[in-house]
């Protein structure tokens, strides 16, 4: 195993991880959204706004705003500021940060928050104006968004390692079942694995039930150390390790693996764990096969041996390997960037103990990842983090 | 047309302004190789881009260029995952250059695929106007329209009852119907639109008013007038009896309308004191047919300039030579509609007054007055 050398997150720890229930469409704006998570995170820890001192957002759709305007819009006075655009590795990037703010006293205490507001428009517009890559050499194409873009990831994915539809499709099944769990989550019909064969091609090997929902929500939780956390008798989830790629195997002629595959030696080192001791984990299911890659780069199984691993596993709730407990992007709802935060606010409440009926016995060691920002041909951003709970 | 880098030749897409190999600002865009291999393909069926869900199923796919760089393009429908492709950039309905793979040798009727007939504007299926049947240019024009599977040509011949050289190529024959147009009559001109307007999918304007001198030599205005008359005014009157059914129909199915055609002298660009009211004719054309590229933009329709020489022609007689045969000018209207071109340039004068324009274009005035 890989030895670290980075400084340990000793005593940083996360807490009060709070979700805003989606809404497939809303009239509000963004700028609701975050106002209502981090209303929601300072009533569950029971401290004052004021008390916050650093804040790191977000959001696709809060227009010309970033951080800085929302510190004047909440009434919020920090000495700690970050706007973080990384789509689906946000929250782990969010995280990264805000451990090293809080370890270092820049802050006390740190909200990290996403949301997204989706009006009937929002995410065509979101998809118009993506990047500039994206606009000059995708958009023009009809790809309509990630769909085609992931559709030619996949299709190269499953024929290089002779993946079949109903291997991923495991993936999307066992995620409706723990999402049926879930009462905030949007789907709400059980999936079959006939169902979700039958249905309809979108980008072709892309079918509907490997597409996400786009919606309305927010996601937040708190950064600190542990003896801010202990006086204010908050319980809280110990970090142990996280990682963070970008534009990693930028020669690989398509994506076949993400960047975790660069680092997950380190990740595994720093927390002084193996996958195997991990009780939940939480990956980045913009489309399952997206899933089915963190498998295999994420350390769970060998590189091409994803499609095996789904079929010797439960990924369900109360499985051998309990998986996006919440349902998962795909059925709980994609609410923009708070997507990003979706796998590790519910992690953290596996951990806490707190997940209520989507909890996993015994859950202690959690791992969440992200992945993100499909700019041309690809995913850019990767990241995990690996964090405790009190009862480990 | 690709950004290779001035610094270590690496190749770069999509364009950016850093190499991403070294870091260099020198990024120059090339003619690079066009060989590719298609990695992967998906059809897209329920894209959220209104023009492409009006036509979907729409197939796209990542292609590995043998120069290094991953495209997204557009596909030929007999391109297969893992075979070689042939690489073009494309103006699309909207004007933009997008890339498009074609298998790399020939396959049957290859031109008549549906995603490439949506980038280009081929005659093929097409009904077309060539508004000018007397000249020789418009003669050509038509012959090489149906020889390229225009389904009809009409071809527009002012006071009909007059005979002409070449006429007998134009009557009695198989999908071509003689019209009556005087393009530089409002009337005539509303009179045929009224008739065919909609059923025309390229105007190819032949209008042809060639008349030497320039300023001193001339006295008066009557024929600088008569210039004006015939091309500039019979451009106007044509684009607006045609234009605004053609941008309407745009998208009416597969066999659309897809282009008008300018044939402009090359001396639009640069005058040329010689015949230099009428280059200034022609550069007034120019600037109009600019403003009519940008109004027929919204219905997908193209607009392409061909740019020529001295042609062949009578009013040319005592220009030496290099000329350009009437046929070299209607060749390049087929094939600048077939490539869905928005630019040709015909003959050996027109390139060189191209390549000198970019050059030196103070050099090249001084040198045209000759």
């Amino acid at each position: 195993m890989t030895n670290s050398l980075r400084t340990p997150y000793d005593g940083i720890v996360m807490a009060a991880p709070v979700t805003i229930p989606y809404a497939r469409y809303s009239i509000e704006s963004a700028q609701w959204w975050i106002g209502r998570a981090l209303s929601a995170v300072v009533a569950k820890a029971g401290i004052k706004a004021s008390d916050i001192d650093g804040l790191c957002v977000s959001s696709f759709t809060m227009g010309n705003d970033s951080g800085i305007g929302l510190t004047q819009h909440f009434g919020l006075c920090v000495r700690w500021l970050d706007t973080i655009p990384l789509g689906g590795a946000s929250a782990i990037a969010a995280l990264r940060k805000a451990a090293r703010a809080v370890q270092a006293h820049d802050a006390d205490i740190v909200a990290c928050v996403a949301g997204d507001t989706n009006h009937v428009d929002s995410f065509r517009l979101t998809l118009e104006n993506f990047s500039r890559f994206n606009q000059d050499a995708v958009y023009p194409y009809g790809a309509g968004g990630a769909n085609a873009s992931f559709a030619l990831i996949a299709r190269n994915y499953m024929r290089t390692f002779g993946v079949t539809r109903e291997d991923v499709g495991r993936i999307a099944v066992a995620q409706r079942a723990n999402a049926l769990r879930n009462p905030h989550a949007l789907m709400k019909t059980p999936l079959t694995i006939e169902q979700y064969l039958a249905a309809r091609p979108i980008s072709d090997p892309i079918h509907l039930f490997d597409c996400v929902m786009p919606c309305a929500g927010a996601e937040a939780f708190l950064v600190m150390r542990d003896e801010t956390a202990t006086s204010l008798g908050l319980p809280a989830a110990r970090l142990l390790s996280t990682i963070e790629r970008h534009n990693a195997f930028a020669d690989d002629s398509m994506q076949l693996r993400g960047g975790w595959a660069m680092d997950i030696g380190e990740l595994y080192a720093m927390a002084g764990v193996k996958p195997d001791d991990l009780d939940i984990v939480q990956t980045y299911d913009d489309y399952p096969v997206i899933t089915m890659m963190q498998f295999e780069d994420l350390g769970f199984c060998a590189k091409g041996e994803g499609a095996a691993f789904v079929r010797q596993h439960d990924l369900t709730i109360e499985g051998d390997f309990p998986h996006n407990t919440s349902g998962g992007q795909l059925s709980a709802g994609q609410a923009g960037a708070a997507g990003a935060y979706l796998g590790l606010v519910e992690g953290l409440r596996q951990v806490l103990g707190e997940a209520g009926p989507t909890q996993v016995k015994n859950a202690k060691l959690g791992l969440a990842a992200g992945f993100g920002m499909i700019n041309y041909d690809r995913g850019l951003a990767s990241g995990a983090a690996i964090f405790a709970g009190p009862a480990r | 047309m690709l950004q290779r880098c001035e610094a270590c030749g690496a190749f770069a897409y999509p364009a950016r302004e850093a190499c991403p190999a070294c870091l260099s600002a020198g990024l120059a865009f090339v003619d690079a190789p066009r060989r590719g291999a298609l990695l992967a393909e998906t059809t897209a069926r329920v894209p959220s881009d209104v023009y492409f869900r009006e036509r979907a199923p729409w197939r796209i796919g990542l292609v590995k260029m043998d120069c290094g760089p991953t495209m997204v393009a557009h596909l030929h429908a007999d391109c297969v995952e893992g075979a070689p492709v042939v690489m073009s950039f494309q103006l699309d309905k909207s004007g933009q250059a997008v890339a498009f793979a074609r298998p790399e040798g020939e396959t049957p009727n290859m031109a008549d695929d549906r995603q490439w007939r949506e980038m280009t504007a081929d005659p093929k299926f097409r009904r077309v106007l060539v508004t000018n049947g007397r000249s020789v240019i418009g003669q050509e024009a038509v012959a090489a329209l149906k020889a390229a599977g225009a389904k009809t040509v009409f071809v527009g011949v002012a006071e009909p009852w007059r005979p002409f050289a070449g006429e007998q190529l134009l009557r009695g024959q198989q999908g071509i119907e003689v019209v009556t147009l005087d393009a530089s009559d409002e009337k005539s001109t509303a009179d045929l639109a009224a008739d065919i307007g909609g059923k025309v999918d390229i105007l190819v304007n032949t209008t042809e008013y060639v008349r030497p001198g320039g300023l001193l030599d001339r006295r008066g205005t009557s024929i600088a007038r008569d210039e004006i008359d015939q091309a500039y005014l019979g451009f106007i009157n044509l684009a607006q009896a045609f234009g605004p059914a053609m941008r309407m129909r745009g998208a009416d199915g597969v066999s659309s309308s897809a282009a008008w055609v300018n044939i402009l002298s090359v001396h639009a660009l640069a005058n040329w004191p010689a015949f230099g009211a009428y280059s200034a004719s022609q550069a007034a054309c120019l600037s109009l047919s600019h403003c009519l590229r940008a109004e027929l933009r919204p219905g997908g329709v193209k607009l392409l300039n061909l740019f020529t020489g001295p042609v062949d022609t009578e009013w040319f007689q005592t220009v030496p030579p290099p000329k350009v045969a009437p046929r070299a000018v209607a060749q390049a209207i087929v094939s600048g509609l077939k490539g869905g071109l928005e630019e040709m340039y015909v003959g050996d004068v027109a390139e060189e007054i191209r390549q000198r324009l970019a050059v030196n274009p103070k050099a090249l005035e001084r040198e045209l007055d000759r």
